[in-house]
């Protein structure tokens, strides 16, 4: 513990730089890194190396071969290469291997080497061929920047939506920039390159000449040239061993160093911290590398080893053969407590921590005097920040210790950021292992772009899915944002593997994703079906809950029975719907009345569908099923609805008896029948009596032949059609009543005996208000009804006599009922009467 | 008079809420299309849209003109057009035409479509195929569910009946679970869910459905409302064809309240004017007569109208101070009083007389006698008269019906001759009629042989998938009996009366037909929630050859109040009667129970025949 600052290296008076080691690297390389093209993903990401990239023979031992790595040197994948000579290697944010080859094609690997798509960065680069090329990260993506064989630039901001920019020329440029860089500026991405003593900024529609403010004399070419990790600053290295570093807008100057070393250096990052004053650059040479800031001295390590420097957001990542580091400006929080001799809170709370272990009243003193100071928030609050900061385990912990410790005393801290830091730190430690290999420091995971969403789907992609859950779980995410995702993703996996059967691979996906909420099959069973598994995505889509995901997919499939079955399983019309007209265009008509017979759901719906948009297709459909029934009452309601001629709804009416006919239905024929009779019938009325006679029914139109005076073509007509006696009587009554003809009314009723009784007459005419005739008729009204008729012709007083006649209960109060007031007083009293004696009896 | 709940009675839940969200959303919509345009209604929104949101919200949110999708050219000059249409192919092409008219004469404007509740696909297949997809804005309005009153909800969705019972179209299925979906989103989840017949099953289970998808959020709440029972419309015709005779149900029968709301004409205003009435809890008068018999009715106006005077009276011998207050606090509740009470008064002077006109108490006792099931030769000589006194072609039809379902179908003379005689009274087109309510199961011959059986296991054996279940299903929906004489039996739903029905003190939900008939639907509602199960019930759910369900989650059931375990939501799935309504509200007074109506319209006889026939276009 004593020598805990040792590998702390000031700059200045104000910074430590410390390096430790990440990982001893695994991946037992045969050739030197210079060896290799080099390719190293921020935010810990893995590593490519293309080995033997500039060999141009052919045998096959000599071919280049590409490997994949991890961060700790875990292998990956390694495949030969097979296409053209490649020129430069770079990741993009979503850790896609692009590979920019000589000709300009740009080939895009996954993590473990499974080749995703390619582009072409253009014919003018395909001409020209590439000199160099730049992968390069700005918030909208990952871009591509090309230097060309003729010198010239071509850029996409974006390879996800790949615009190709080719930049102005630069006047008089002869030969390739000494060196060159992507800036990125007001969201336009720009390039710097120089010539000579000569910086050129180019843009979309200009090539400018810039010169840096405060550049000492003398210079008279660049030999390197970096940006930092969030484009703000710039550091330009001369031959003249000259640092100058200042704001990438070229705008300010920030320092300068001269480190005497005219050698070109290998490679040179920026090194800084976010939200830090402090600005450093890390120079690499062959055996050198150099800590560069605003002092005067400079820090230098010796590298045993050809290295390779990953800049990252908040340090530098070393790797060689053997080890892999990481650079960076100590956090001030970790300054404050390991300092020698420091007094700050959050040193003393560590010490008063571990007097504490040692049971020494030492513990005491130090407390006290942190709380005489009233710092015992900040000193929890700093070991808390400081153990975020901590690389090795046993040191986080004992800072959380102390934390903890600290805690105890203080009434009332909040404790949110102790346990984020703990359930942060665990996260974190457990990608960093080794067998992970993802070295996140804390800042990169917490402050930056990196979230746990990122995070997770950095281990999904690695197919460590096991660990992503138990960090979902660990973490208590909603399953519908973690596990089921990550599960989701598994299944995906899973579906690709080829040597799996569809039954196994079904079965194990449903075992483990069971009802996971969140989880849909369909895309699932799409990414199967993608790979060529229609067979297992059927299988999977079983699993489905929601039908309505189902359905689009197993249209895809042409499974389009199956869909239908299913369509009609969720209850939702619309999908059903759908179904049918995918179906109605894909099978022909046959088969597809054929199908819909099957399933009279879809077939009611279908037939709404026609009823008011297809007409023709409806009666296909009756006719394929050979249903006469409906066949018929089709051509009756075409009989009204389509035709206007006598002779055309005729016609569709002897069609439709035919039907019904065929269906069995004789009466249906027989109606019909009768309706294509009166139809020519009427049509002859009107012809010969005029009026209206058309659609009318047969009782109407014999009522109007009556009213017409046409008796003996009414009687006629009810011959004809057989109206029976009953109706013929009430119509001839109405009608004559209608007429006021009382005399031809009373000539009928006395033409025989009424099938109607005589108490229909009474009931007209006093509808009619003829009292008088009404009363002919109530004489002639049979026992049971008298009293009714002579109540309705308003004779109390005589029905009130035949009510007694008759000793009929119900009669009588019905009587009783209709006497009103004075008048029928004494008709009253008598039934009173005749009731009482009928008791008395 | 008017029977008062008892004081454990729960409290309604507050159903403006969805008034209230309907107005927004439909307001959100209109104001999607910014600027001045013109709105075309379909016919059978206006109403319902207009107890959401009158002329005057509409004005304010930039709607220049109303007019009316009918076959008429629309002579809308605005440079936009908003319809509101029910998803119907017909509506499809009333647009379709009016923007190709503007197309042809070279006229560019904006169109937009709301459909309500939802929009269906073969409508937006219709607009592609009519060339207009791209020209037109499609929106949905999701107003499924109108509050009618306190405890009435209706969908007002009339076409529901036809869609379903006639033409096996599911797509309103989905309407429905919406609805339940937002009722359960709003007032907690439903512990006990009972139902049957089949739609109801159908819908219960696409609910869940859509219940099972939205996880969480819902789950915690209490619920409001303790059971939901769902009922088809096909398990009970017999109550929906018989007569109405409790007040609100008359009014219906005779007046038709179309929305909750009736139009008085001149006849019952006394006035030369016809008059607009809302028919809620809010008439004070109405809500005390509207579940009572008839009978009782007027003696209760006149009692009121008395009431009323010897109110007015008390002015006499008032000081000035007394008078001052009088006016003002007391005088205008009474006007209002009195002017709802000649209404009234109005209306069953005006109902009294055209029932006496048309022999009501004959009917009646025919009626009677058909649910009864005696003097079944008399009865069907009477419905003859009937017809061929072409008395009304939706009555004959009614009592056509009423006759072939008691009867579980009519013997094949009766049933050649009755439609013989009822085509040549009201015309030769019904015979169209007549093959739509036998395969509705409304009217239907005693077969001697069970044609459809054979057919339907032909099928059964075609398909074996899952879908076979509802095949048969389907079948056996065609091949009904009605079985109504068993099941009145079973049920004990023709009270046996000693003496007098006392009608002014009924004893059970008979009183709303005259004591004469407990309505099916009610007594299987009231059974089922007495034994919270269908225990015991299997054989009246036999002889109904419907599936019924019942499901109660426990853990819900557990969180219920006591007092929301007696709220009641009794879903009607093809409409549902004044009369039950009626009924049910006195079956909730006698057992301290609250029930809440949601039907997919308020119906009655004549809605429901008149559903089934055949018109010339």
């Amino acid at each position: 513990m004593d020598c805990y600052t040792a590998n702390w290296n000031p700059l200045g008076d104000s910074a430590f730089y410390r390096k430790y080691e990440l990982y001893s690297m695994d991946w037992d390389l045969k050739e030197e890194l210079r060896d290799c093209l080099v390719a190293a993903a921020p935010y810990g990401g893995p590593i490519a190396l293309l080995r033997n990239p500039w060999r141009k023979e052919k045998t096959a031992s000599m071919r280049p071969v590409l490997d994949i790595y991890s961060a700790s040197g875990m292998p990956l994948a390694s495949l030969l290469w097979k296409s053209g000579p490649v020129v430069s290697l770079g990741w993009s944010a979503e850790e896609e291997l692009l590979c920019v080859q000589e000709d300009g094609a740009v080939l895009v690997y996954g993590l473990h080497g499974d080749f995703r798509r390619h582009f072409s960065m253009g014919n003018e680069v395909l001409q020209n061929r590439v000199l160099d090329a730049r992968i390069f990260h700005t918030e909208f993506g990952s871009g591509v920047a090309i230097l060309t064989g003729a010198h010239r630039f071509t850029l996409s901001a974006n390879v996800g939506d790949l615009k190709l920019r080719r930049m102005p020329e630069v006047p008089g440029l002869q030969s390739a920039p000494s060196c060159w860089t992507t800036l990125c500026q007001d969201r336009v991405a720009q390039i710097l390159l120089a010539v000579g003593p000569d910086l050129y900024l180019l843009d979309h529609a200009a090539c400018s000449a810039v010169t840096p403010p405060g550049l000492a004399p003398g210079v008279s070419s660049f030999l390197q040239m970096a940006v930092s990790f969030t484009y703000r600053h710039l550091a330009l290295f001369t031959d003249t061993g000259y640092i100058w570093m200042g704001t990438a807008s070229l705008k300010e100057k920030l320092c300068e160093f001269n480190c005497n070393i005219r050698a070109p250096p290998k490679q040179m990052v920026w090194c800084s911290r976010p939200r830090s004053k402090e600005r450093a650059v890390v120079v690499a040479w062959e055996r050198r590398l150099m800590v560069v800031g605003d002092a005067p001295e400079s820090i230098q390590f010796v590298l045993d080893e050809d290295s390779y420097l990953v800049p990252e957001l908040d340090g530098v990542r070393i790797f060689s053969r053997s080890t892999h580091e990481f650079l960076h400006e100590v956090p001030v929080a970790s300054e404050e407590i390991f300092k020698i001799a420091s007094m700050a809170p959050g040193a003393l709370l560590l010490e008063a921590q571990k007097e504490y272990e040692k049971e020494s009243q030492k513990a005491d003193e130090y407390l006290r005097e942190i709380q005489e100071l009233g710092q015992l928030t900040q000193a929890v609050q700093q070991c808390i920040e400081a153990a975020g900061h901590e690389h090795q385990p046993d040191m986080q912990k004992s800072l959380l210790r102390a934390a903890s410790f600290g805690k105890c005393f203080l009434d009332r801290f909040p404790p949110d950021s102790f346990v984020h830091m703990c359930q942060d730190l665990r996260v974190l430690n457990a990608v960093r292992d080794y067998h992970i290999g993802i070295p996140l420091t804390y800042r990169k995971y917490r402050y930056k772009q990196l979230t746990i969403q990122v995070l997770l789907d950095r281990l999904v992609l690695r197919r460590l899915y096991p660990l992503a859950i138990q960090i979902c779980e660990y973490l208590r995410l909603p399953e519908v944002q973690g596990v089921s995702r990550i599960l989701a993703h598994w299944a995906c996996y899973k579906v690709q593997q080829k040597d799996v059967s569809d039954e196994d691979v079904a079965r194990a996906i449903n075992q483990k994703l069971g009802d996971t909420p969140g989880v849909s099959y369909s895309d699932i069973a799409a990414r199967a079906y993608g790979c060529g598994r229609t067979e297992l995505a059927i299988k999977l889509l079983e699993y489905e809950p929601r039908s309505g995901e189902q359905v689009p997919l197993l249209l895809k499939m042409k499974r389009s029975k199956l869909a239908l079955s299913k369509a009609i399983e969720s209850g939702d019309t619309d999908l059903v719907f759908t179904v049918l007209l995918h179906l109605k265009n894909e099978l022909n008509r046959g088969d597809f009345f054929m199908t819909l017979r099957n399933q009279p759901m879809a077939l009611s719906l279908y037939r709404q569908f026609c009823k008011h948009q297809e007409l023709e297709t409806l009666k296909d459909l009756y006719n394929q099923d050979d249903n006469h029934q409906e066949l018929g009452s089709f051509h009756i309601r075409a009989s009204y609805a389509a035709e206007e001629r006598i002779e055309g709804r005729v016609a569709a009416l002897q069609t439709a008896a035919d039907a019904f006919y065929k269906a069995k239905n004789e009466f249906a024929a027989k109606a019909t029948e009768d309706q294509m009779r009166l139809l020519r019938l009427q049509r002859r009325l009107e012809d010969e009596l005029g009026g209206q006679f058309l659609d009318l029914s047969l009782h109407d139109t014999a009522t109007t032949l009556i009213l017409g005076g046409h008796n003996k073509r009414a009687e006629q007509l009810a011959r004809d059609f057989r109206i029976p006696d009953k109706r013929l009587w009430w119509l001839k009554l109405t009608a004559l009543a209608d007429l006021e003809d009382w005399e031809e009314l009373e000539k009928f009723s006395k033409s025989k005996k009424s099938p109607i009784g005589y108490l229909p007459f009474v009931e007209i005419c006093m509808k009619q208000h003829n009292k008088y005739e009404a009363k002919k008729y109530a004489s002639r009204v049979g026992p049971e009804q008298k009293v009714k008729a002579l109540l309705l012709v308003g004779d109390v007083a005589q029905a009130a006599d035949v009510a007694i006649e008759h000793r009929n209960e119900a009669e009588l109060s019905l009587v009783l009922s209709h006497c009103t007031g004075a008048t029928d007083g004494a008709t009253a009293d008598k039934i009173q009467r005749a009731r009482a004696q009928a008791q008395k009896k | 008079m008017a029977f008062p709940h008892r004081p454990d009675a729960p409290e309604l839940p507050d159903f403006s809420m969805l008034k209230r969200l309907a107005r927004d959303q439909l307001i959100y919509l209109l104001e999607q299309l910014p600027g001045k345009k013109d709105l075309f209604i379909e016919a059978d929104l206006m109403s319902p849209l207009d107890r959401i949101a009158n002329v005057s919200i509409l004005k304010q949110h930039e709607v220049d003109k109303l007019y009316k999708v009918e076959n008429k050219p629309a002579l809308s000059s605005n440079e936009q057009l908003c319809f509101l249409v029910r998803p119907r192919i017909k509506n499809m092409r009333y647009i379709a035409n009016l923007v190709n008219a503007d197309k042809l004469a070279g006229r560019t404007r904006k169109y937009k479509v709301i459909f309500s509740p939802q929009k269906f696909y073969a409508c937006e297949m219709v607009l592609e195929e009519e060339g207009i997809y791209g020209d037109v804005s499609c929106d949905e309005w999701a107003f499924s569910l109108l509050p009618l009153d306190v405890d009435l909800l209706s969908m007002e969705l009339p076409e529901f009946f036809r869609d379903y019972f006639l033409e096996g179209d599911q797509r309103w299925i989905n309407t429905v679970a919406q609805a339940l979906h937002l009722l359960s989103t709003l007032y907690g989840s439903f512990p006990n869910c009972y139902g049957i017949g089949r739609c109801a099953k159908m819908s219960y289970e696409l609910w869940r459905k859509l219940e099972e998808e939205e996880d969480g959020e819902t789950k915690g709440r209490r619920p409001e409302i303790g059971h939901i029972f769902l009922l088809d419309r096909d398990v009970d015709f017999v109550t929906a064809l018989c007569s109405q005779v409790v007040y609100e149900g008359l009014v219906d029968d005779t007046f038709r309240i179309k929305c909750g709301s009736v139009d008085f004409g001149p006849e019952v205003t006394s006035s030369d004017k016809s008059l607009k009435v809302l028919l809620n809890a809010e008439d004070k008068v109405f809500n005390e007569i509207r579940n009572e018999h008839f009978s009782n009715v007027f003696g209760f106006l006149s009692q009121k109208a008395r009431n009323l005077q010897a109110q007015y009276d008390r002015r006499r011998g008032m000081d000035i101070k007394q008078m001052k207050n009088f006016v003002s606090q007391e005088l205008k509740g009474l006007k209002q009083e009195h002017r709802l009470l000649s209404l009234h008064i109005g209306a069953c002077e005006s109902i009294m007389k055209k029932k006496t006109k048309q022999d009501f108490q004959e009917l009646i006792k025919t009626e009677h006698a058909l649910l009864e099931g005696f003097n079944i030769r008399e009865s069907t000589s009477y419905i003859e008269e009937h017809i061929d006194r072409q008395v009304s072609p939706i009555e004959s039809l009614r009592l056509m019906c009423l006759l072939s379902i008691t009867e579980n179908g009519l013997i094949p003379k009766d049933y050649r001759s009755l439609k013989t005689q009822y085509l040549q009274s009201y015309g030769p087109d019904h015979l169209l009629t007549f093959s739509n309510l036998r395969r509705a199961g409304l009217l239907t011959e005693q077969a001697p042989g069970d044609t459809l059986t054979a057919v339907e296991s032909k099928v059964s054996k075609l398909v074996t998938d899952k879908a076979a279940g509802k095949i048969t299903d389907a079948f056996s929906s065609l091949a009904k009996r009605s079985n109504f004489r068993a099941i009145s039996k079973k049920l004990n739903l023709i009270p046996r009366v000693d003496g007098e029905y006392d009608l002014k003190v009924p004893r059970d939900m008979a009183y709303v037909f005259s004591g004469a008939y407990v309505p099916l639907s009610c007594r299987i509602v009231e059974q089922v929630l007495e034994r919270r199960s269908w225990q015991g019930l299997d054989e009246v759910v036999r002889l109904l050859n419907c599936s019924e369900f019942a499901f109660t989650d426990m853990t819900k059931d557990d969180k219920a109040s006591s007092e929301s375990l007696r709220l009641i939501l009794v879903v009607f799935l093809g409409g549902c009667t004044f009369s039950e309504v009626s009924a049910l509200r006195f079956l909730g007074r006698e057992k301290g129970y609250r029930f809440i109506f949601l039907t997919t319209a308020v119906t009655n006889s004549a809605r429901l025949m008149e559903a089934m026939s055949e018109v010339k276009a």
